[in-house]
């Protein structure tokens, strides 16, 4: 009791500034700032990353740009707050930012024990390996083709992650031996992995993909088949603000949907004066959605017109346009065999 | 209220004039208002934990981990808890602080003599080292060690097994050659002040070099053997043989200790034989026998007590053994040259602290210089190094956690993998702040202690 007691005593000059920032509801105190405070990586290429004038891009970016489009009709009214994987959730916690979208897995744990809830899944990601098999099998003699010859390597991972509890379970069903090695930042781990300080790298395959991309030699490089976890990525709000909630939920939702009734960043203007009833409703031709959501009616339009829908996001980050090269595969929407579904507006 | 005994000096003043009830009150007082202040902060912020579904509470600490570490001084796999995951941690901090702090004092101390040494190229090389390093952020110097030491080292394949050399015949007579040659030239520059011979002598001397040399080379006597002691070199770290202890290695602890007691005993006997009669007695020598010597003798007589078991490269590392991690070498290496270029300017002001009279008056007494600092100086020295070696010594140690950056499974890593696993910010940070509030009390505690035995005795 005691303990518990300075404990909370620790944190409490944190709680008391998030007493007052939480009194008022997350969209208000947006609307009064006149932007968006998104929490993002400190850069992984079709995610999050910041260029040299600190423009942001990539899947999550364009995800907060969505909101803001929503609400400000502006793509650009985000301020970026990049986070360590140790500091996302307390930085949304305590108020710091009002919405967090940095590659993060949902859990069970995450989901119910932070005061935090997930929004969505932006992307269907699942933990891989990446090696050098021709480097391994020179120094080693082993010929690294899947995970399962992977017997007592040195893998390294970013700390403070679900990857590092994957790969113990996944040594562990093996009964195979390894060496974790930790540090806290990507570029750290991409260092000693090139150094040779671990003969494999572990991450999820979307970050491994885009990590590859800042090696000297990308085509050395092979994310190994095997996905050893399901992590599906998504954005989070703190608990207990559902009017906020529902504005990120349906920002998600309004992209896919966006996509399924074709409505792009291009045709959106046209599509206005579609007579399908369901992109009227969708772009606020017929009925109350965008006001029932707290926004304007048009706030669709204003989506897409800010980002495009979740196809050409996905497509503009990670996809076949971008570096990384990406199939749809999982995230392709539910009609053309993937997982991305959302419920109809109406 | 007005029924507080006012004395009898001035029954009608005011009791608030009265000093010492002024003073008690507003201490009171301020204490209550501290007391009200610090139960609102921790009521506001339980209310706020759970108002906002957050979980708090040191429940977690038993809970599975469920990751893995690649250091763990005791056993530890991924069914442990998280509390013994700390623990891995704290003890790893401790480790690393630990070895820190031997060899940051063991560089520091000989770096500051040598900023006094009288010879310009030592005290000058000293002075650059402690410039350099003391001014370079601790962070770059921890990043560069870490990539000095992982970029040269060869893939576990390919590590080179460390051995003792063992020099043939020919290193013998060459060593020979060179010892006695230098023996002669020595005498030979006491006797004389002649550059001409001194010039003579010396290329005499290479000549006798360069021809053992020749021969040795000719004879094909100059080969090193190496006795392979199983320790590898890899950027997977140095691993060596894990011993293991058999039946008799109590016999040989025992014989240690017993060692080292009659090595103490030894020690006061010759301390007090030599303030009664003022004889000397060659106490370094007979306490290292006896230290080795008796488990040694234990070991000839009753065999070895201790088995080894040895690395061995299998696939992609080696397997058994034990392994010190290139990220403890790159930290240990960081952490002591860093804290050593300050410890080298505390021990210089120390030095010169002592008044120059104390040296001048051991050299009258005919006490040499190696002796006049080792008796003389540095006891009285310490005074004024103590206090401020204390902080260094709590600097390194909080510095130690600057480890995660590196990737070494310090408290701090531990704490932090803990505290995503788990999201328990504020129970994971007061741990830190506890852990790392007594580390440095019990450093302060025992510097303290050690202070006041050193402090100066005035008879």
């Amino acid at each position: 009791m005691k303990r518990e007691l300075l404990s909370v005593a620790i944190g409490a000059a944190a709680s008391l500034l998030v007493a007052s920032s939480a009194v008022a509801g997350t969209l208000d105190d947006v609307k009064k700032k006149g932007f968006l405070q998104c929490g993002v990586s400190q850069g992984l290429i079709g995610f999050s990353v910041a260029d040299e004038q600190n423009n942001w891009t990539g899947l999550d970016v364009d995800f907060c740009r969505a909101i803001a489009s929503a609400i400000f009709n502006d793509p650009k009214a985000v301020k970026f707050t990049p986070l360590s994987a140790k500091e996302r959730f307390t930085a949304l916690q305590s108020g710091e930012i009002d919405v967090l979208s940095r590659n993060t897995t949902w859990t069970m744990s995450r989901d119910t024990s932070l005061g935090l809830k997930f929004a969505g899944v932006m992307y269907y990601d699942g933990q891989g390996f990446m090696v050098n098999p021709a480097a391994l099998k020179q120094k080693t003699g082993v010929d690294v083709k899947s995970a399962a010859d992977l017997n007592g390597a040195s893998v390294c991972t970013q700390t403070g992650t679900t990857t590092e509890l994957n790969l113990a379970d996944f040594f562990r069903s093996k009964n195979m031996t390894y060496e974790v090695v930790a540090f806290e930042k990507n570029e750290e781990v991409l260092k000693a992995y090139q150094e040779g300080r671990c003969d494999a790298y572990t991450t999820d395959q979307s970050g491994l993909y885009a990590e590859k991309l800042k090696l000297p030699d990308p085509a050395a490089h092979v994310v190994l088949p095997e996905i050893i976890s399901k992590e599906p990525l998504g954005p989070l709000v703190r608990q207990g603000d559902d009017a906020w909630f529902n504005i990120v939920k349906w920002t998600y939702f309004a992209l896919l949907n966006a996509e399924e009734l074709g409505v792009t960043q291009a045709n959106v203007e046209e599509q206005k004066s579609s007579t399908n009833p369901e992109v009227k409703r969708l772009l606020g031709g017929e009925g109350d959605f965008g006001k029932g959501v707290g926004l304007e009616n048009d706030w669709v339009v204003r989506i897409v017109k800010g980002t495009g829908n979740y196809g050409e996001i996905f497509e503009r980050n990670v996809g076949e346009t971008s570096n990384l090269k990406i199939a749809r595969g999982k995230n392709a929407l539910w009609n053309k065999g993937g997982l991305q579904y959302a419920p109809p507006v109406r | 209220m007005s029924a507080v005994t006012q004395g009898q000096a001035a029954p009608r003043s005011s009791i608030f004039n009265d000093p010492k009830f002024r003073s008690t009150a507003i201490q009171v007082l301020l204490v209550l208002a501290i007391g009200w202040f610090a139960w609102r902060i921790v009521h506001n912020t339980q209310i706020n934990l759970h108002n906002r579904n957050i979980s708090s509470g040191f429940q977690f600490l038993w809970s599975t981990a469920g990751f893995g570490v690649n250091q763990a001084l005791i056993s530890y796999s991924e069914t442990s808890s998280y509390g013994r995951a700390l623990l891995v941690g704290l003890l790893n901090t401790l480790l690393v602080a630990g070895v820190g702090i031997l060899f940051a004092t063991l560089l520091g101390f000989t770096l500051g003599i040598m900023r006094l040494s009288r010879n310009w190229l030592v005290a000058k090389v000293a002075e650059i080292y402690v410039e350099i390093v003391r001014n370079i952020p601790l962070l770059l110097q921890i990043f560069v060690w870490y990539a000095t030491v992982l970029k040269p080292l060869p893939a576990p394949a390919r590590a080179p097994q460390i051995g003792l050399p063992w020099p043939g015949g020919g290193f013998i007579i060459m060593a020979a050659v060179l010892g006695g040659g230098a023996w002669l030239l020595r005498g030979l520059y006491q006797r004389t002040q002649s550059v001409v011979m001194r010039v003579v002598a010396t290329l005499l001397l290479f000549f006798a070099a360069w021809t053992a040399i020749g021969v040795v080379r000719e004879f094909g006597l100059s080969t090193i053997n190496f006795v392979p002691l199983g320790i590898f070199l890899s950027n997977r770290g140095i691993m060596f043989p894990r011993p293991i202890f058999g039946e008799s290695m109590w016999i040989e602890l025992a014989a240690l200790v017993v060692g080292i007691v009659l090595a103490l005993g030894v020690a006061r006997w010759a301390r007090r034989r030599q303030e009664q009669t003022g004889q000397q007695f060659p106490t370094l020598w007979v306490s290292l026998g006896l230290i080795l010597g008796l488990p040694l003798i234990v070991f000839l007589t009753a065999g070895a007590g201790a088995t080894f078991e040895f690395p061995e490269l299998k696939g992609f590392n080696f397997r058994g053994g034990m392994t010190l991690i290139p990220e403890f070498l790159a930290l240990v290496i960081a952490l002591s040259t860093y804290t050593a270029s300050f410890i080298a300017e505390i021990v210089r002001a120390g030095i010169q602290a002592v008044s120059h009279g104390q040296t001048e008056a051991a050299h009258a007494l005919g006490v040499r210089p190696g002796v006049t600092l080792r008796l003389v100086v540095i006891p009285q020295a310490m005074r004024v190094i103590i206090p401020p070696l204390a902080s260094q010594y709590l600097n390194l140690t909080k510095n130690s956690s600057l480890a995660v950056a590196i990737g070494y499974p310090d408290l701090v890593a531990m704490g932090g993998t803990v505290l995503n696993q788990t999201g328990q910010a504020i129970e994971i940070i007061a741990i830190w702040m506890v852990v790392y509030l007594s580390l440095s009390l019990m450093t302060s505690a025992f510097m303290n202690w050690f202070n006041s035995r050193m402090r100066l005795v005035e008879r």
